[in-house]
């Protein structure tokens, strides 16, 4: 038989099954649920939605369509998987800094948070985090004011509001400084390949991004105060703040739980990837006189962090899916508000189940892009 | 001579199956459901995950309470045995879905008759076994008696999933009150949030805010406002499409309450046999042949009566002895001032 050919018919034999598969349960839910006369379409999207959520980045209240409630849900997804990410990456690395700290009272702590935290379910610690919150922070009426402005009570943390004024200068002096630095660092990296010189870069960025906006107050007119959440009595015993702004503290649960369980992984991605680099290498750096922070800068780090970033993504996929375990303690995520509260009361399942997935698909695949291109980036350049 | 011995089994077991389909009656060939279940030998009831006085799990796994009591009725309607019953505890989300995809066949966990889940969803409601509505619990210390002291601000616990979360919004809109919703997926946790003072008040139907307060640290520190906010006729509920299951289960509710209102209780029904009321002895089975339209026997509504007793001996078993609502309001047969009356058995 022809080479080709022969290439070709397993793998058309494959498609194949893979769309009789598909087109067989596709055909046989088209057939039971006209039978148990549900409908398929997803003209309810446009509907009111007539429930209301707790917390929501956008503007949204029952009035709303049931797209836009899909939307607060997304955007709670979005908003806690970012914020857990960032503090589990910074704990991780702490903490896998610190497994390999010669100092035995530091790495022995930082491996007992590693095991105790990795070892025990996460929504257990979901629930741990929630309920002995609620049962161990005051009611709003007994809280004491934190630096005279910040109230973390039952009901959720108060934090002062910002209240602007000529905003758009303060950023345009943020991205001004920003672009400078960049600038800065390309002119110092051509200086150093050059003449051989080194600029201190570092000090330069920092005096760049503080003096930038501190020019803008002075003289760009920006100014800034703050909204203090005050007391406010709703009956006898029930209190709460208002103005200011206020984090639920099912968000504040959810993220410390998340950040806290995934940051164990990470911190072993990272005492793997910093043990993986050769002590030879550590050795040779320090034989052509770098000193020990251009070491690990120069030398360990961009090494190590290839070997990091790809189980490292592996975390930031696994974050954002346990966000979902959300329902359970009522924070509106996209599980909550979408494929809950939304399921229910158009009684769309196949639809909004169909939906959740694609989108929760949408953004481990974006996650995974970026962190696949951040990887080639600090991949070895053959040159 | 095993070859032929395989060949006679299935043989007899062709001959078997050929008989049992020339018996059975025109009813269970109409109805996929009431074949399904008994040929699986029991009924499966989708309840709630525990919610005392209409569906709750002691320790030993035994369900009780006024909405498992349907699906025991038409158990021993169907099989002859109230306990051939298999439960699935269902979350608020879940309860639908298991029922439209077949997992359960009968839904009875308190859930509201609305239009929209009746005509849209696949579902159809066949009656009413406890009319209740919306009421909200707040702490006693809280000073609040009314719903008329809410004020802007307020957060509210509930469960999602639910008409509640529908009501509430409502409520507010209408008093022009703003308000915050915390939305649990599991009854327990709204209860557990709500007990730690996470919210200054508990939303749900009123039945369930009596049924909840008993989990409490202190139940007594809690008080369900006077005001009822909607209508939530709670009832049994089936896939659309299978008419005669549908009638099946809608008897066998309605053949509780009649039974109350005609005096018959699990004690008494034999001796109700010879009754001069003939309503009474249709209900007993002594007169007319009311099984037969739904392919059951005559004695079906006899052995509800014998095994499950009458609406009166549920309510009083499952929620006025344990505490939860002693006094039986609209749910009072219509003879004594309540509003249950449902359509003759004849």
């Amino acid at each position: 038989m022809d080479l080709k050919l022969q290439k070709i018919i397993p793998q058309l034999i494959t498609v194949l099954v893979v769309v009789l598969v598909f087109g067989f349960f596709t055909y046989n839910a088209q057939i039971n649920m006209e039978n148990r006369g549900i409908d398929f379409g997803y003209g309810f999207l446009s509907q009111e939605s007539s429930f209301d959520v707790q917390f929501s980045l956008i503007e949204y209240d029952g009035s709303h369509s049931y797209f836009r409630a899909y939307l607060v849900g997304l955007l709670n997804t979005i908003l806690v998987s970012v914020i857990g990410i960032i503090f589990a990456t910074i704990l991780g690395v702490i903490v896998g800094v610190a497994r390999l700290s010669p100092n035995y009272l530091i790495n022995q702590f930082a491996a007992f948070y590693v095991e105790f935290f990795r070892n025990i379910p996460l929504l257990l610690q979901i629930f741990f985090w929630y309920f002995a919150a609620l049962r161990a922070l005051p009611l709003p009426q007994d809280a004491d004011a934190m630096l005279g402005v910040f109230f973390l009570t039952i009901k959720g943390l108060y934090v002062p509001a910002f209240i602007w004024e000529n905003l758009n200068v303060f950023l345009n002096s943020l991205i001004a400084a920003i672009v400078a630095i960049v600038v800065i660092r390309i002119y110092a990296r051509k200086v150093q390949e050059t003449q051989g010189k080194q600029l201190p870069v570092f000090l330069i960025s920092v005096g760049l991004i503080f003096i930038l906006p501190l020019l803008s107050f002075l003289i760009g007119g920006v100014s800034l105060s703050f909204e203090i959440p005050k007391l406010k009595q709703l009956a006898t015993t029930s209190f709460i703040y208002e103005g200011g702004v206020s984090l639920p503290p099912e968000l504040i649960a959810l993220t410390l739980s998340l950040a806290l369980y995934t940051a164990t992984f990470i911190a072993e991605c990272v005492r793997a990837g910093i043990q993986g680099v050769g002590k030879g290498q550590k050795e040779a750096a320090a034989s052509i006189g770098l000193n020990p922070n251009q070491v690990l800068k120069l030398v360990v780090m961009p090494q190590a962090l290839r070997i990091i970033i790809p189980p490292t993504t592996n975390q930031y996929l696994n974050l954002t899916k346990n966000s979902s375990l959300a329902a359970a303690i009522a924070y509106p995520d996209l599980v909550l508000v979408f494929a809950g509260t939304a399921l229910m009361q158009t009684g769309k399942a196949i639809e909004i189940v169909s939906i959740t997935m694609l989108t929760y698909l949408t953004l481990s695949i974006s996650i995974s892009i970026l962190m696949n291109w951040y990887n080639k980036k600090i991949a070895i350049k053959e040159k | 001579m095993f070859k032929y011995l395989k060949q006679l089994t299935s043989l007899v077991a062709m001959v078997a199956m050929l008989f049992t389909f020339t018996t059975e009656t025109m009813a269970a060939k109409k109805s996929k459901t009431l074949k399904n279940t008994q040929k699986k030998g029991f009924v499966r009831c989708g309840v709630s995950q525990g919610l005392p006085g209409f569906s709750n799990a002691d320790a030993a796994g035994n369900w009780t309470g006024i909405d498992v009591d349907v699906c025991r009725a038409v158990a021993a309607a169907v099989l002859g045995d109230a306990n051939k019953v298999k439960f699935t505890p269902l979350s608020a989300k879940e309860r639908f879905t298991a029922l439209t995809s077949g997992e359960i066949d009968i839904l009875s966990r308190n859930t509201t008759w609305t239009l929209s889940r009746d005509a849209d969803i696949g579902l159809t409601f066949v009656g009413v076994n406890f009319y209740d509505g919306q009421g909200f619990m707040v702490r006693k210390s809280s000073g609040i008696t009314s719903t008329s002291q809410f004020k802007d601000g307020i957060s509210a616990c509930t469960n999602i999933g639910t008409t509640t979360e529908l009501n509430m919004r409502d409520f507010f809109n209408s008093k022009g009150i703003s308000y915050e919703p915390v939305a649990f997926e599991k009854a327990d946790e709204v209860v557990a949030a709500y007990d730690a003072g996470r919210c200054d008040t508990y939303t749900t139907d009123k039945s369930g805010l009596a049924a909840q307060r008993t989990k409490m640290t202190n139940p007594d520190e809690h008080i369900v406002l006077p005001e009822t906010v909607s209508k939530e006729p709670l009832g049994p509920v089936v896939r659309q499409g299978d008419s005669v299951w549908e009638d099946i289960v809608r008897w066998s509710l309605n053949a509780m309450i009649e039974a109350e209102e005609y005096g018959i209780t699990s004690a008494n029904a034999d001796s109700m046999k010879t009754s001069d009321n003939p309503a009474v002895k249709r209900l007993v089975g002594a007169e007319g042949e009311l099984g037969a339209a739904f392919g059951l026997d005559n004695e079906w509504s006899l052995r509800i009566i014998k095994q499950v007793g009458n609406y009166g001996e549920s309510y009083k078993r499952n929620i006025a002895d344990t505490g939860i609502l002693p006094d039986r309001g609209p749910n009072e047969l219509w003879t004594k001032g309540g509003i249950l009356y449902v359509p003759p058995a004849r």
